[in-house]
């Protein structure tokens, strides 16, 4: 949105920008504290102030094997369970922005439930399939757990985008004579390139972080977040 | 469709142009192999895998042998609804509720902020505020807390430095919402929660209040709207669906996590604890499928009326 809209909005009262600044400092606030107590001599306390500060933490990690393939088994879940949730999400996208048909409402529920049935739900539910069907426990089982609750943050990027794209311009595009893959290729997908990234990156993000259906879909393999559970749960190292 | 057909002289120009018109024409077939995949994903493989652990819910555990009888009963449930596992049904629900409210009403007025006043330098860098919480890890940002809220830890020294040590000792009395200390507390892990899931509420209202059109604030103010009754009767309800996107998510969060009960706060069970403990330690899978059967009937409903609310096209 251009800037220059916000021009006569007045302006904003002093209570609305104390609450505002305060909320920011409240979320930002533990991020400081993470930052502080990385360097910190404790490994074990929760003191505060630190009683003194060292980069000894950060060497430590470097020489960390599990560390490093808890890092890169969360970063290659997080690009497949990225990719597979851009395909189906933009494909739902596409089928359903404006065309009607049955079973569509059904659908755009069953897209957004992954995500908003909480995470246990989902990690309970596939460990029961994993178990009943008597598949191993791999990197894809861990894919499945999280493709599914990022299909939905593509999706609601993607059809977000397309409301907003104008008909006309498809339209003009058939008109032209050009074949549905031309103006897929050349109107369409340029027009929801952005919302592609926006979500491929909020699914990244979510799926990198994920713990709880992680935790179900993963039997003994550590992405990240399982790995720092791990540790903080036996207080070795500090964050 | 409203695209005009395709002119049936015009030559086919090549295999793709075809193929293409093909599908052109038969936008059924189109539709059905679009939705082939994304469909047996989610039909197949996630409420397939619903239904499965669902299925589960209606076995029991022979008291006898301690094993699983897959026979259809309905003992699970009787052993569902005791008086200590609705208090525990209660309390996760109480627990959500409580955290929804408060983080709308903090998120409202930063989202407001961002959307009608800052300027668009500081928007950026408010969003990036917003974010950078995000960036890091769930558990860190967990942990962090415990940090803060420990015995020794920020906030007890901050208020020993006010010298207001007594405050914070007395709210610690309070016997529902108190207890050791903050980070044993369950208005420590009400902290945390709130902390955790607001950037879920504020990007929502945000979105919405953006969406805003400013000809009908401009509007109601030609009118003779005096501004505080322009936000009431039009910014408020057209970003209410926003509020209500972002509640699915602080409300759905809070419904299922284990860790920050498990992290924080004193040992009395939250939904997600209990499922998890009868899941994974004592093996109790029903009446596990049972427990999760409460947050999939609470979000089921809860989406069904958001979506009446218009909250789907604000997620």
């Amino acid at each position: 949105m251009p800037s220059n809209k916000r021009t006569s909005w007045g302006k904003a009262s002093l209570g609305l920008k104390a609450t505002a600044v305060g909320a920011l400092v409240f979320l930002n606030f533990p991020v400081l504290v993470i930052f502080l107590y990385a360097f910190t001599t404790e490994s074990a306390a929760f003191t505060f102030p630190p009683p003194g500060l060292t980069t000894e933490w950060f060497v430590k990690i470097f020489d960390r094997p599990d560390f490093w393939r808890a890092l890169g088994l969360s970063f290659q879940v997080a690009l497949i369970a990225t990719t597979i949730a851009i395909v189906l999400g933009s494909l739902i996208a596409l089928a359903s922005y404006r065309r009607s048909f049955f079973g569509r409402e059904v659908l755009s529920l069953v897209v957004v439930l992954p995500i908003a049935l909480p995470g246990i739900v989902t990690g309970i539910a596939l460990r029961s399939s994993i178990s009943l069907l008597g598949v191993d426990f791999s990197i894809w089982t861990l894919v499945i757990g999280h493709a599914t609750f990022c299909i939905v943050t593509v999706y609601n990027n993607v059809i977000a985008r397309l409301r907003r794209l104008a008909n006309s311009q498809i339209e003009a595009s058939m008109d032209l004579g050009a074949t549905s893959l031309q103006t897929f290729r050349y109107v369409i997908l340029p027009n929801i390139a952005t919302a592609l990234l926006a979500g491929g990156f909020l699914a990244f993000a979510l799926s990198f972080d994920e713990v709880i259906v992680t935790t179900f879909t993963a039997g003994q393999q550590q992405t990240l977040p399982i790995w720092i559970f791990s540790q903080l749960l036996r207080r070795v190292t500090a964050p | 469709m409203t695209a005009l057909q395709p002119s049936p002289s015009a030559p086919p120009r090549s295999f793709l142009h075809r193929v293409g018109s093909y599908f052109y024409a038969h936008p059924n077939l189109t539709l059905a192999l679009m939705l082939l995949l994304p469909v047996v994903w989610l039909v197949v493989v996630y409420l397939g895998s619903i239904s499965a652990m669902m299925v589960q819910s209606f076995f029991y555990i022979d008291d006898f042998s301690g094993r699983i009888v897959r026979e259809f009963s309905l003992d699970t449930y009787q052993e569902l609804f005791t008086p200590s596992n609705i208090d525990i049904v209660l309390r996760t629900v109480g627990m959500a509720a409580a955290v929804t409210v408060v983080s709308a009403l903090i998120a409202f007025p930063l989202a407001y902020y961002m959307a009608r006043y800052a300027s668009y330098r500081v928007r950026g860098l408010l969003f990036l505020g917003v974010m950078l919480p995000l960036w890091s890890s769930y558990i860190v940002r967990v942990y962090a807390w415990k940090l803060i809220l420990a015995d020794e830890g920020i906030v007890t020294w901050f208020f020993n430095v006010l010298g207001a040590g007594g405050i914070l000792d007395a709210i610690l009395a309070i016997p529902a919402i108190g207890g050791r200390s903050l980070s044993f507390s369950f208005l420590g892990m009400f902290i945390v929660f709130v902390y955790i899931w607001l950037p879920f509420m504020i990007l929502p209202i945000n979105a919405a209040l953006e969406r805003v059109p400013k000809s009908l604030i401009e509007a109601s103010g030609d009118l003779g709207a005096k501004p505080r009754a322009t936000f009431m009767n039009v910014i408020l309800p057209l970003a209410f669906p926003g509020v209500i996107a972002g509640s699915i998510f602080t409300f759905s969060l809070t419904l299922g996590d284990y860790i920050i009960p498990q992290v924080i706060g004193n040992s009395s069970y939250f939904i997600g604890g209990v499922v998890y403990v009868h899941y994974g330690t004592s093996g109790n899978i029903p009446l596990a499928a049972a427990f999760t059967v409460v947050p999939i009937v609470i979000m089921i409903g809860y989406l069904l009326i958001a979506r009446r609310l218009g909250a789907f096209n604000a997620l």
